[in-house]
């Protein structure tokens, strides 16, 4: 399998300030893959340089073993065979959804162009709606026309910038299955850019994080989940808490809460000071246990709690607890540390 | 407080200042309604021909220059980055601030036999047949075109500005071209913008007195000046002022209709994005072709009216202009505030009744902006006639009085009202519209009501919007050429009389001084449009 496209140490600056740097990545044929970052990380930014919008400042991208841009040059987006999706949908307003979705087919017969309308209306489950207009029609609808749209020329690769940001979380959850369903089905390679790490996982086989222009990590959610390459990703996916630990010997490393013995990161030699990542289902609440913590704070999420607890050092730990637990605030309760897996990072001086 | 006072007083309030409109407008439609088949016979055989195609060939021609213009100016300044650009997107507005008929006598002068231009060429030519008379309809759509682009520009830059770029970039992701961009999906979706600008340009081409005066080319507003004031026959008057008004409407319903089902709701939700840059020659060629338009449409025209006023400047500053310029003044600001007064109350009690029915009274009462001058002229001189008529017979006054209101500022400014309520209102709703409804709640709940209300609550957060109307209404009557020459009271020669009278007699340089005058009083709100419309 060869790489669909391939980012070769982008950048990209505004003026003196660069918005992107040395951004390298490849994605294969009918993978999506999703750029995940806070606002203002360069992740849009990354994506119209795909689209040919921005030039490039550095590196190099290549399509489908074409180079499309460069520093020196450039092909046109217009001739790039690459969709979008806009945030706004800029769905056209003076055309009903037939004339939206085959906008883009102008080079097609008549009879050819209606039938990949309806064909493509049809996949995103709005064949009823050809006559209407884009007013007429909710926000999740919209944004299905809007993909019908980018999805009618049969586009090379498919971007899609926020593209559920301007809905509600109901619809934003169901829509982002209904779209990974949709894309899977015509086999359409894509990539999207979202600040919610929930959209990424539920949409994206291959997770891309960024911070101030750079890419972080680029790895499937699993992994991004289980093996942070950075303190900053450990921190900006999922939740958990750092606690200070010591390397013991080759296989085992010493924490407030117990012991964890398995494996140890190569990196790491007895004697290291550590921070271990703590995720709230690492923590185990055990009435037996001799360790115990203060509850500090609590939230309820009908099947479990997540409690915050604070340890005799002060130090702070997530816990996720059954909810037939409910202990008031102040309570110690008895936690036991239950790590299948470790990661850690080399203490950073306070 | 009685039910009376509370129900029957804001109705009665709002039908007297609907019948500001009704009456005059009635006056004149239903003049059409009994047509004297002796005027019509004259009309048809001599008048209506021409001007129809005189019309015809003034709205057709205008409209193809101010859509030519306007949208490719604002497509140039909303969407590409080049050097000056900043200025020109203000600065292309400044046509706005010069009168049509001030533009037109300024370029008469300059392009004509005798004018600067063809005195120049003139030794470096055997002949000059070649060069066209500017006194033709060609030059009046010229001069129409630079004078009234800025509202195609303004209303189209505004749409581009929020959804040009965006709709290329959305056209190069399915495969169009830039240019294929531009008129594939940016003119069509700002189409309603720029449609509305195309009809506010017909509706002042319509109305125009001045610059068509100037230029000797009879349309309705001229037929109707003159059947009144040179034939003396006020009911041809009214005959061509009710098909003028008929004209106006028909513009006014197609209008409508173009719009149909498409509702456009919004040209783009998305901030204004930055603009394409246009590196090296092609940056230079739109500062000139920006540039050229600008020198044509304003700075010209400008110099050339400085340069006649210096000529007999000290002849030409003298009581008379102050006299002209202080009645100009005082009746603007009378105007002004009259008018902004009435949109004020009226305002208030759509708000306060906030019933359709109110809400229609409203929209008649603001109407008159659609009917030119000319006709409001003729509408509210008969019936003001006609009570005069009316109370000389009741008080036994034949003979010794000819007059009682005819003639006086008073029935001009019942014409004013008319023509701009509209100007007053628009700008003192969209303030109101600011006050929310628990402004008047809290209000009433700390104990305030009624004028109270309106005083205390009210005018303090309505002075912004007060302001803009009155300036707004002060300008425009101070430009104001056809309701204040025909209906004035004897003497009463404002700035724009002045200018009508001179350039009738082709005394340009003798115009310029008042013009000037106008123009600056007319930069005013230029400016100020400029800067708070300015999308960065």
């Amino acid at each position: 399998m060869s790489a669909l496209l391939e980012l070769q140490s982008v950048s990209q600056r505004y003026g003196d300030k660069a918005v992107v740097n040395d951004m390298s990545f490849t994605l294969q044929q009918g993978e999506i893959a999703c750029l995940l970052g806070s606002s203002g990380c360069g992740k849009t930014t990354v994506l119209r340089c795909i689209a040919g919008f921005e030039p490039l400042a550095g590196g190099e991208i290549q399509l489908a073993g074409r180079r499309i841009a460069s520093v020196a040059s450039s092909v046109p987006a217009h001739l790039r065979q690459i969709g979008m999706v806009f945030q706004d949908y800029a769905l056209f307003p003076h055309l009903n959804v037939q004339e939206n979705v085959g906008f883009g087919l102008g080079k097609l017969g008549r009879s050819e162009r209606e039938a990949r309308v309806m064909a493509v209306l049809d996949v995103v489950g709005l064949a009823a709606y050809a006559q209407a207009f884009p007013h007429e029609l909710s926000g999740g609808q919209q944004q299905r026309v809007a993909l019908a749209r980018a999805l009618a020329p049969k586009p090379q690769l498919l971007l899609l910038d926020e593209p559920f940001s301007n809905l509600d979380v109901d619809l934003r959850e169901r829509l982002s299955r209904e779209v990974r369903e949709i894309l899977k089905s015509q086999g359409t390679t894509a990539i999207l850019v979202t600040h919610d790490q929930h959209e990424a996982f539920a949409m994206a086989d291959k997770v891309g994080v960024m911070h101030q222009g750079r890419l972080q990590q680029w790895a499937p959610p699993y992994e991004l989940y289980h093996e942070p390459a950075s303190r900053y990703v450990a921190d900006f996916i999922g939740q958990g808490a750092f606690v200070p630990g010591k390397v013991t010997g080759p296989r085992c490393v010493t924490l407030e809460l117990g012991e964890y013995c398995s494996a140890v990161p190569r990196q790491f030699a007895d004697g290291d000071e550590v921070d271990v990542l703590l995720r709230p289902d690492d923590v185990v609440h055990d009435d037996a246990s001799p360790v115990t913590a203060k509850v500090l704070g609590k939230v309820f999420r009908g099947s479990e709690f997540l409690y915050t607890l604070q340890l005799d050092s002060g130090q702070q730990v997530l816990a996720q607890v059954p909810s037939h637990h409910n202990h008031a605030i102040g309570e110690p309760i008895g936690i036991r540390l239950e790590l299948d897996h470790l990661i850690a990072f080399r203490r950073q001086p306070a | 407080m009685s039910r009376l006072h509370t129900l029957v007083i804001p109705w009665l309030l709002a039908c007297l200042i609907a019948l500001c409109t009704i009456v005059p407008l009635g006056v004149v439609m239903l003049s059409a309604l009994t047509p004297d088949p002796a005027i019509w016979s004259h009309l048809i055989e001599f008048t209506l021909p021409e001007l129809f195609k005189n019309t015809a060939i003034m709205l057709l021609g205008v409209g193809a220059g101010v859509l030519l213009l306007g949208v490719s100016l604002a497509w140039l300044v909303a969407v590409y980055d080049f050097p000056g650009r900043r200025i020109f997107n203000w600065a292309l507005m400044l046509p706005l601030a010069m009168p049509a008929y001030v533009m037109a006598f300024a370029q008469v002068g300059l392009l004509e036999f005798t004018g600067p231009v063809q005195t120049w060429l003139r030794p470096h030519f055997d002949t000059m047949r070649w060069f066209p008379e500017i006194r033709s309809s060609w030059g009046l759509v010229l001069v129409m075109s630079l004078a009234f682009y800025p509202y195609v520009y303004l209303l189209s830059r505004n749409a581009f500005a929020t959804m040009g770029r965006r709709a290329l970039e959305v056209g190069q992701s399915l495969g169009l071209s830039r240019s294929q961009g531009f008129w594939r999906i940016a003119l069509p979706m700002a189409r309603p913008w720029i449609a509305g600008g195309l009809i506010l340009v017909v509706m002042e081409s319509l109305a125009d007195f001045g610059t068509v005066a100037v230029f000797n080319y009879d349309t309705f507003t001229s037929a109707i000046y003159k059947a009144w004031f040179a034939l003396f026959s006020l009911d041809t008057a009214k005959q061509i002022a009710s098909l003028l008004v008929m004209l106006v409407f028909v513009v006014l319903v197609l209008e409508q209709r173009s719009r149909g089902r498409r509702a456009y709701a919004q040209a783009g939700r998305a901030a204004p994005q930055p603009r394409l840059p246009l590196p090296g020659w092609r940056g230079w060629v739109a500062t000139l072709a920006a540039g050229s338009a600008l020198l044509l449409a304003f700075v010209i025209p400008m110099l050339q009216l400085v340069y006649w006023a210096s000529l007999d400047f000290a002849n030409q500053f003298s009581s008379d202009f102050l006299g002209y310029a202080w009645r100009s003044v005082s009746l603007s600001l009378i105007a002004a505030v009259l008018v902004t007064a009435i949109a004020l109350v009226l305002a208030y009690l759509v708000r306060r009744q906030g019933s359709q029915a109110m809400r229609n009274l409203a929209r008649v009462a603001t109407m008159g902006y659609a009917i030119p001058g000319t006709v409001l002229a003729v509408g509210v001189f008969v019936p003001v006639a006609w009570l005069d008529n009316q109370i000389i017979a009741a008080m036994g006054w034949q003979g010794e009085v000819t007059a009682v209101l005819k003639g006086t500022l008073l029935a001009m400014l019942l014409a004013f009202v008319a023509r701009f309520l509209a100007v007053a209102y628009s700008s003192v709703d969209t303030a109101m519209n600011r006050i929310t409804r628990s402004h008047d709640e809290a209000a009433r709940n700390l104990g305030y009501s009624g004028w109270a209300l309106l005083r205390r609550v009210y005018l303090p957060l309505l002075s912004g919007g007060l302001f803009t109307g009155v300036l707004m209404v002060f300008v425009d009557v101070m430009k104001e050429m056809p309701i204040t020459l025909m209906t004035r009271p004897f003497g009463w020669d404002t700035l724009s009389v002045r200018v009508y009278n001179m350039t009738a007699e082709g005394m340009w340089d003798q115009a310029a001084l008042p013009a000037i005058a106008i123009v600056l009083v007319g930069l005013i709100p230029t400016i100020l449009l400029s800067r708070q419309r300015d999308v960065a």
